[in-house]
């Protein structure tokens, strides 16, 4: 018989406030082979860890229960401390009596308190039959796909890439820089957003150790942390980049004009183009869906004009098969589809626009050439309405969330429409303003006073057109009078929403993504760049809106969790993975069949079935299927399963 | 019967309900005290033995909880699942239970509050079923 101990944690008052932590610390120490039992304030302390630790070498424990957190939490710290006195780190296991009891029953102190004495129980029954084991040793590919080419994905993959690995970035259009490449001037410090970009595109593009797929998606993912195996593909571009130089002669005769997604629909882009005019790399594609050649083969301008002959109609798309050790996801953002905003006039009205439409206005590169214009009629607006918070913090309607950075946009560009248009009137309806960062309150401060913005506290109701006005009605909470503005011009901060394909590449994955479609993290305080799947990573909005600083933090802070994690040779893993008692194993080879990784497989000569360490991922597919209990997985065995019941149902 | 609570037990996959289980905790979402969670890695190792073992000892319902269908961590496990609940419940109802006591749901790491709704529905259901009646067996 095993001497066990069991460590009560109250968590402070978050788990004692609801359990009676003494009455089911001197309960277990009833249990005939607990030799010891106690209970403190916060077990995960180092105070905490001494307790453990000097329990384990005054009465020689020879397994350890702590009741605590969920083990996503302090699962490895405990099995540190008392793997630090020489016991095995599967001798320890955790009862997880806070978010699956104290947290849940919160006005049931005593139906939590017995609860938590039988989950404590329980786990003591699965310690009593756990192995001690030794971790897997895996040879890993130091590799690292990156996802997304925006700010976030091109940082992580810089900083990947000086610190010395390999990186394969992937980018869904033809070009780098994802919605920055969009933006004006960036707040606080108004500094041109496109130069910087561009920079880091060039510096992306020219590294020897990134490898550029634009223009790619992934298609496929297999295997785990450390060996995934992926396939992109790579989509046509009907352009040979090899041969192509840039020149610009296709693009400037090819004949086909529609409007850019990239300039919101407010300019316009041709057949065959580039993503933007400063695009990194600097090669165009040819959008079949407007290209003439592809709707009647009545065209075939650029062929003919190209001096390098790159053009290629016959190009097809390209499946490349890749692997890496981890993986990146930067998917970032788009905004809330503005055709679903029915009361703000959107679709109907042109002079109703988003945010970055508006960016694209006031960019120098863009449709106006940073003048700004209204798009019915080409005139300087008068008076300009800016409307924050649409679509975000309305969680009857629509998004729950707050944007994050609305406000501050939303200031900069009430602040550029005065400087270009003096005798301009900007009136901006907001909720609340939120300025939380650094030098952003000094900025908005700044800019009101300097421009004597007028701000208006309150929601619009309705935006409609009139005699070629946009007329706004809303209301002014702080006064309590309804305001009616006839504008020229209305700008709409439009939330932030995961951009589209998000949740299928998060299955492949086998990331989670929350309820608004944002991929989540392991934990939102202590691992906020970790997906909950070992080996994924996190930068971005496509985690959740941020702005470009807290963008790139966190693209070098989830590059320098890759580091870290790639920089051994091998890697430890859990030995929790399936084995055969070969003694019971009578061949019937069901487990072999129903093995997701082909880590089952018959011994002719035996005639019984072996698991393949390397590639059982320890999912007890062929457990639940063994119809005679030859197969188990280490330290959950089907034994100490049915115990487990046993204690809960006796 | 008006004072009878039922006890569940149940079986969650590591990645999805597990994890949804203890997001529950981390929002406070407040569900009753009558469940007991066994961590298992995913849905498709849930053994018939366990669910029987647990009915035949007097548990008053099983809840299986797995990753969405399309989401399952080891691809198909759940899929395995489902066709094992389905192949149970046959088995339940010849046995004289209810097949109403397995519950099997697809609960993903975000859901923490469809996981506290649904413990809450399952306890408010086999309040209405009333005992296991199993149990009555034992206690004779």
């Amino acid at each position: 018989m095993r001497k066990l101990g069991v460590f009560i944690c109250h968590c402070g008052v978050n788990i004692a406030g609801t359990v009676d932590v003494k009455s089911v610390a001197e309960e277990m120490g009833r249990v005939e082979d607990v030799a010891h039992s106690t209970d403190y304030i916060y077990m995960c302390s180092e105070p905490g860890q001494q307790i453990i630790r000097e329990a384990i070498r005054e009465k020689g424990l020879e397994g350890v229960v702590v009741a605590c957190c969920s083990p996503s939490m302090h699962e490895n710290t405990f099995r540190k401390a008392v793997k630090s006195q020489g016991m095995n780190p599967y001798l320890c296991e955790i009862a997880n009596i806070r978010e699956q009891c104290s947290w849940v029953h919160q006005k049931d102190r005593e139906e939590a308190t017995r609860k938590a004495a039988e989950i404590i129980l329980a786990t003591l029954e699965k310690v009593r039959k756990n192995e001690s084991l030794e971790p897997i040793a895996m040879a890993i590919d130091r590799r690292v796909l990156v996802i997304g080419g925006g700010i976030a994905g091109m940082t992580a993959a810089l900083d990947l890439a000086e610190g010395g690995y390999g990186v394969v970035l992937i980018e869904r259009e033809p070009g780098l820089g994802g919605h920055m490449a969009q933006l004006s001037r960036t707040f606080p410090d108004l500094d041109p957003a496109l130069p910087g970009l561009v920079a880091k595109a060039s510096a992306v593009e020219r590294h020897p150790k990134i490898n550029l797929l634009c223009y790619s998606e992934l298609e496929d993912v297999k295997g785990y942390v450390g060996n995934f195996d992926l396939t992109v593909r790579k989509k046509a571009t009907l352009v040979d980049w090899e041969k192509c130089n840039g020149c610009g002669d296709c693009i400037r005769d090819c004949p086909v004009e529609y409007a850019s997604p990239f300039e919101r629909g407010l300019g316009m882009r041709k057949a065959i183009d580039l993503f933007y005019p400063d695009s990194v790399p600097s090669k165009p594609v040819i959008d079949r869906e407007h290209c003439q050649y592809f709707l009647d083969k009545g065209c075939r301008r650029c062929e003919e004009i190209c001096p390098k002959k790159a053009i290629n109609f016959a190009q097809k798309d390209e499946r490349i098969e890749l692997k890496a050790g981890a993986i990146v996801v930067a998917t970032g953002y788009e905004l809330y589809p503005m055709e679903r905003l029915g009361e703000y006039g959107y679709g109907q009205i042109p002079d109703v626009i988003d945010g970055l439409a508006f960016e694209r206005m006031l960019s120098p590169n863009g449709p106006t050439r940073g003048k700004i214009l209204r798009p019915s009629d080409g005139k300087v607006p008068k008076e300009m309405v800016f409307i924050q918070c649409v679509a975000s913090r309305d969680p009857d309607r629509y998004m729950p969330y707050c944007s994050r950075v609305c406000c501050m946009y939303t200031a900069k560009h009430a602040s550029f429409y005065k400087e270009q248009v003096p005798d301009g009137q900007p009136y901006i309806f907001y909720m609340d303003i939120r300025s939380d960062c650094k030098g952003y309150e000094e900025f908005l401060q700044k800019t009101i006073e300097e421009r004597g913005l007028l701000y208006l506290r309150g929601r619009v109701s309705r935006v409609f057109q009139d005699d070629g006005k946009v007329r706004v009605l809303g209301v002014d909470t702080l006064t309590g009078r309804m305001v009616e503005v006839a504008a020229d011009m209305v700008v709409l901060a439009t939330a932030i929403v995961p951009s589209p394909g998000v949740k299928d590449l998060a299955a492949k994955l086998r990331a989670t993504v929350d309820r608004h479609g944002f991929l989540t993290e392991a934990h939102i305080k202590l691992y906020p760049v970790e997906s909950s799947t070992k080996g994924i990573y996190l930068a971005g909005c496509g985690q959740s809106p941020k702005d470009i600083s807290d963008t790139v933090s966190q693209a070098s802070a989830t590059a320098s969790k890759i580091q870290a994690l790639l920089s051994t040779d091998k890697l430890l893993q859990d030995p929790l993975i399936a084995f055969v008692d070969e003694g019971i194993c009578s061949g019937c080879g069901i487990c072999v069949e129903i093995c997701p990784y082909e880590a089952r497989e018959m011994d002719r000569r035996r005639g019984i079935s072996v698991v393949h360490e390397a590639l059982c991922q320890g999912c007890g597919a062929c457990i639940a299927a063994c119809p005679n209990f030859a197969c188990e997985l280490r330290n959950s065995s089907a034994s100490q399963t049915l115990r487990m019941v046993d204690t809960f149902v006796a | 019967m008006a004072d009878f609570e039922p006890r569940i037990v149940a079986f969650l996959c590591h990645w999805c309900t597990y994890t949804g289980a203890d997001l529950a905790g981390t929002t406070r979402q407040q569900y009753p005290p009558n469940i007991r969670i066994i961590h298992l890695m995913c849905s498709g190792a849930v053994d018939s033995i366990y669910v029987l073992k647990a009915l035949i000892d007097g548990a008053d319902g099983v809840l299986i909880g797995g990753c969405h269908p399309g989401d399952c961590h080891y691809q198909t496990g759940n899929y395995k699942a489902r066709r094992r609940v389905a192949i149970l419940k046959g088995i339940l109802n010849q046995m004289g239970f209810t097949e109403d006591r397995i519950w099997l749901r697809w609960i993903s790491a975000s859901e923490g509050k469809l996981f506290a709704d649904t413990v809450t529905k399952m306890v408010e259901e086999l309040k209405k079923m009333g005992p296991n009646p199993m149990k009555q067996l034992w206690d004779a």
